[in-house]
């Protein structure tokens, strides 16, 4: 950035040292939802609801980046639009900077919207066909009314220069730029009022390979040098794993899994994150034949009506009666590793046995309560919790097995010269994987 | 974020390739010069263009072109005429046509004809442009709220919009002209009467655009560029007129310049059908209608007008169709 630039953008708020403030959240998201309603007829009465996003608790902390996975339809984009409160939540609390902004009005939200920026999916559609680069990289500072000293002019020629873009190009159209470029464009005007987090929804996926990995590298390199705090939503788990801090899961609009990149990569806890991991190709044709996909049967359960208890419980391998009951709570298996199912793997030993009472417990909760409304249903859900507990039994005698191959696999990741052992990892993994798809 | 772990080899930092300074000034070909090239190499349209800027020039020129000629539209002629016949036709061949009377005299009274048509284009223009500018003011800002609000806004005015469109809109027109008075807000002669008709034909002619708008607005509003400009703290003020009515100007002027000729129509025919402008203001549907009682012994009075009309209504048409092929986004 030149001399210009910085002071051209004195009148916002200076970036903070990413390194400086750690562990602060930024952004706290507390049991967030957001149901669309379903109107039918002529008086518009609501039938049901979508439930894009029902229930997500998480945080943001300064100058991390937290990547959001998950397959399409999962409520990722929801989940986007709702922080940066495009879309105002049914219920929940958003939190940033310690102020409540889940139902603020559009005016009230506006001097917020220059902290919170957001970078969109389609360069082709993200970009007003009919305003020069100049209107649209300048309309943040007119539309917040925001002087610069040498003008906005100057101010978005600065911009341009910063995301790799041709100052010179202030007068052309959007339609004469590449799809690479055109995002460049996105992120030059999300950049515009020096935001403190943006919200980047699926930024690449719109574009060819070789340009992502442009793309990525510029948010990278922009995030080091203004300090920014990302939450990325993709699809692509390569993406996520490049540019990721920490990386949540979501999975019919609840987050099943939540975890610092290498956790997450290493140890994949959720059975649901565990197809996810094995549905990434694997670059080298001799590895592949040992590269065992866990194929998940049928289609994702509509989000009008959710499966009880645990939703990924109709297409996992592992489900029984209590995934039916009891909806999994997000819970902390390791420092830093939260994950909601009954039955995690590679899982530590000792965090099962904890999680088995506690969700024990819950079990026997729900049976009582069955028992106070009709005896005779009861009986069946103390049958249910009983089946339950023996699979609980084997999934504890399954664990200390995956635990090997799980610490294989880290050190394997953490050295790539080492292939050989990965390949000992994976073939493991792969035969545990296949064991798991049988039972 | 953290340094590329294991992956890709793309890692390097990128230099796109218009990168390299250009010495000469850059500027942006604009979607409006891009259609205007394309426009001028359509030889059709673009003739249609030129005959609509001198029926333009014409009616906007009227007194001076009849000042050129020596002729007003309301002096008689009488000595012009033939009696032989009983009824008063034009001395001499095609109504009389000289080298005084360019396009002849009418019969019975031997008024000019050229200095009736130049006039006559004047008040069909003025109805016509008139008309078409509120129906776009109409159906632009109603289009778009439809189209952009969605819910009961979008229900109200297109229930509106069905309305009107079912509306026997000649008979109204017709009820309406032939009961009004002579005097209107402080006004008379023919000055209510073109008031009334610009008010009517527009009236009846926004639903048509204002559709186009509405299905226009609904797509647009679902484009990521609307939700950009509400995520940099954009109002809906801002992004109708900012974000959505750039996008809006292609169709909005191809329908527009599509829509006058059929508004020069309708004012022809309320004034055919003796609602349209009052005599002695010269009008091309009146002198047609005029012409209906003299067309064995007089044909050339028939013509004249009608010719006015046709030529008229066709250039617009040809000029709105290159237009709207200049402008579509998906020509080349």
């Amino acid at each position: 950035m030149s001399e210009e630039s910085s002071t051209a953008t004195a009148t916002v708020p200076a970036p903070k040292a990413p390194a400086a403030s750690e562990g602060e959240a930024l952004l706290q998201v507390h049991d967030l939802v957001k149901h669309f309603p379903i109107k039918k007829g002529l008086l518009q009465r609501q039938v049901g609801a979508v439930q894009a996003v029902d229930g997500l608790t998480f945080d943001v902390r300064q100058g991390e980046t937290l990547g959001v996975v998950g397959e399409s339809g999962c409520g990722k984009s929801t989940m986007g639009r709702l922080i940066t409160r495009l879309l105002e939540p049914t219920s929940g609390k958003i939190t940033f900077e310690g102020v409540d902004i889940s139902h603020l009005s559009t005016a009230k939200m506006r001097p917020l919207r220059r902290d919170i920026q957001m970078i969109f999916q389609d360069p082709y559609s993200s970009l007003n066909p009919r305003h020069t680069v100049g209107t649209i990289v300048g309309a943040p500072f007119r539309l917040q009314g925001i002087k610069t000293e040498n003008g906005t002019k100057a101010a978005v020629q600065d911009l341009l220069e910063l995301c790799g873009l041709n100052p010179e190009h202030y007068n052309r159209y959007p339609h004469e730029f590449s799809g690479g470029q055109r995002q460049r464009i996105g992120i030059a005007r999300a950049l515009a009022l020096r935001p403190k987090m943006i919200v980047a929804d699926e930024p690449v996926s719109a574009l060819d390979v070789s340009i992502q990995a442009q793309v990525v590298n510029l948010l990278d390199d922009l995030q080091t040098e203004l300090g920014l705090t990302y939450v990325v939503i993709a699809h692509d788990l390569s993406v996520v794993r490049h540019v990721s801090d920490r990386v949540a899961v979501m999975y019919l609009g609840k987050i099943v899994e939540i975890a610092d990149r290498d956790s997450l990569y290493a140890s994949p806890m959720h059975p649901y994150t565990n197809a996810l991991m094995s549905a990434v190709p694997v670059p080298d044709p001799s590895r592949k034949q040992e590269h065992n996909r866990i194929l998940l049967t049928g289609d994702v359960p509509s989000p009008v009506n959710p499966p009880s208890g645990c939703h990924f419980r109709t297409r996992c391998w592992k489900a029984t009666e209590k995934c039916a009951e009891i909806e999994p709570p997000l819970v902390a298996l390791k420092t830093g590793h939260q994950v909601a199912c009954h039955y995690p793997e590679n899982a530590p030993t000792d965090v099962i046995a904890e999680t088995i009472t506690v969700s024990k417990e819950a079990g026997e909760a729900v049976a009582k309560a069955a028992e106070a409304a009709v005896a005779a249903k009861a009986e069946e859900t103390a049958e249910a919790a009983e089946t339950a507990e023996v699979a609980e039994v084997a999934a504890a005698e399954e664990a200390p097995a995956d635990a090997e191959p799980e610490a294989a696999e880290a050190a394997a990741e953490e050295s790539t010269e080492a292939v050989e052992s990965t390949e000992a990892a994976e073939s493991t993994e792969g035969a545990d994987a296949k064991g798991e798809t049988k039972s | 974020m953290t340094a590329p772990l294991h992956d890709s080899g793309t890692a390097t930092l990128e230099v796109p390739a218009d990168q390299v300074p250009e010495s000469a000034k850059i500027t942006g070909r604009s979607p409006g010069r891009i259609a205007w090239n394309r426009l001028k190499k359509d030889k059709v349209a673009l003739g249609g263009g030129i005959v609509v800027i001198l029926l333009i020039l014409v009616g906007i020129l009227a007194p001076v072109l009849c000042a050129l000629v020596g002729q007003d539209p309301d002096t008689f002629h009488t000595n012009l005429l033939d009696a032989s016949l009983g009824i008063g036709t034009p001395a001499g061949s095609f109504g009389g046509m000289s080298s005084t009377h360019l396009l002849g005299i009418d019969p019975i009274s031997g008024r000019d004809l050229f200095s009736r048509v130049v006039y006559g284009a004047q008040i069909s223009l003025i109805v016509a442009f008139g008309s078409a500018l509120l129906a776009v003011i109409i159906g632009v800002v109603a289009g778009m709220a439809a189209g952009f609000f969605g819910g009961w806004v979008d229900s109200v005015i297109s229930r509106v919009m069905d309305i009107l469109l079912a509306f026997p809109q000649l008979l109204f027109s017709i009820a309406l002209l032939s009961v009004m008075p002579d005097k209107l807000f402080g006004l008379s002669g023919s000055g209510p009467r073109i008031l009334v008709l610009i008010f009517v034909i527009g009236f009846f002619g926004w639903p048509y655009i204002g559709r186009i708008v509405r299905g226009q607005a609904l797509s647009l509003r679902e484009r990521e560029f609307v939700e950009a400009a509400r995520s940099l703290g954009g109002g809906s003020v801002h992004i109708l007129f900012k974000e959505l009515l750039p996008n809006l100007v292609a169709p909005i002027l191809v329908y527009t310049t599509l829509m006058i000729p059929t508004n020069i129509l309708n004012e022809a025919a309320l004034s055919f059908l003796g609602v349209g402008v009052k005599p002695p203001t010269p009008s091309w549907g009146q002198m047609l209608s005029d012409s209906i009682q003299y067309y064995t012994v007089d044909p050339t009075y028939m013509v004249i007008p009608g010719l006015a009309i046709f030529i008229t209504v066709l250039s617009f048409n040809l000029f709105g169709d290159g237009l709207r092929d200049a402008l579509d986004p998906k020509g080349n």
